[in-house]
């Protein structure tokens, strides 16, 4: 498993090829976030932001089988277009490797200590936090999702 | 009792301070009564920090509920919720 939490960019291709050595790894789902529009400046908790991140692999690690995990989280000043965030997993089989990356990628939304700012033409703004984002989360309560 | 309090993100803005250590009255028990402690500091810690702002908490870096413990030397930080990904 690793977990970075970083101000520099990342090459995806590299990070999926350090997951997909194992004989036995016949799946590697992967989801890139992409600043949108508008320059921002990513804050972060340092310390807890890696232990929160940890802690929802562990997660997902007990409801699916994965082999190995990727999760690489940028933070500082970003330009639209830029890479923001990576999550990568590794399985035997798609249905866990995907279910896996997109409960990551939920719950991260959720529970990682990050916070965006926006920088507009007529100034910076705190990114509100979205409803759909804890109901995206929510969805993973109750009984667990079989990936087929 | 001392702890070590953080504010992150639009609330570190707001009340002007990453944190700071600070000393609890004695009837400050848990995290919920040291939000309702500080924002009685002032008029900015009372908008930053008045019930019905929403504020998530974190005690020595895990989430945590309002009723949670805190005892001396915790680290406690406060902030809006998380908007990464």
């Amino acid at each position: 498993m690793k977990i970075s939490v970083q101000p520099g960019d990342f090459d995806l291709s590299a990070e999926v090829k350090k997951i997909s050595g194992e004989k036995t790894v016949g799946a590697v789902a992967s989801f890139v976030g992409v600043v949108r529009e508008v320059p921002m400046t990513l804050e972060h908790y340092p310390g807890m932001t890696e232990s929160a991140i940890r802690r929802i692999v562990e997660e997902a690690s007990g409801r699916w089988k994965v082999m190995d995990c990727t999760v690489i989280h940028r933070y500082g000043a970003l330009q639209p277009g830029d890479q923001i965030v990576l999550v990568a997993v590794a399985s035997a089989h798609r249905g866990d490797a995907f279910a896996a990356c997109e409960f990551i990628m939920d719950y991260l939304k959720t529970q990682a200590p990050f916070w965006k700012k926006e920088h507009h033409p007529g100034g910076a703004a705190w990114v509100e936090a979205r409803a759909s984002d804890d109901q995206a989360a929510g969805r993973w309560q109750g009984p667990t999702r079989k990936a087929s | 009792m001392k702890v070590k309090v953080l504010f992150f993100a639009g609330l570190r803005e707001q009340l002007g301070t990453p944190g700071e250590e600070i000393e609890l009255p004695g009837g400050v028990t848990t995290v919920g009564g040291l939000r309702q402690f500080l924002s009685e500091k002032g008029n900015s810690w009372k908008s930053a920090l008045a019930e019905g702002k929403l504020v998530r908490m974190a005690v020595n870096q895990d989430m945590v509920q309002p009723g949670a413990p805190i005892k001396a030397g915790d680290e406690v930080a406060f902030f809006p919720p998380v908007t990464g990904g």
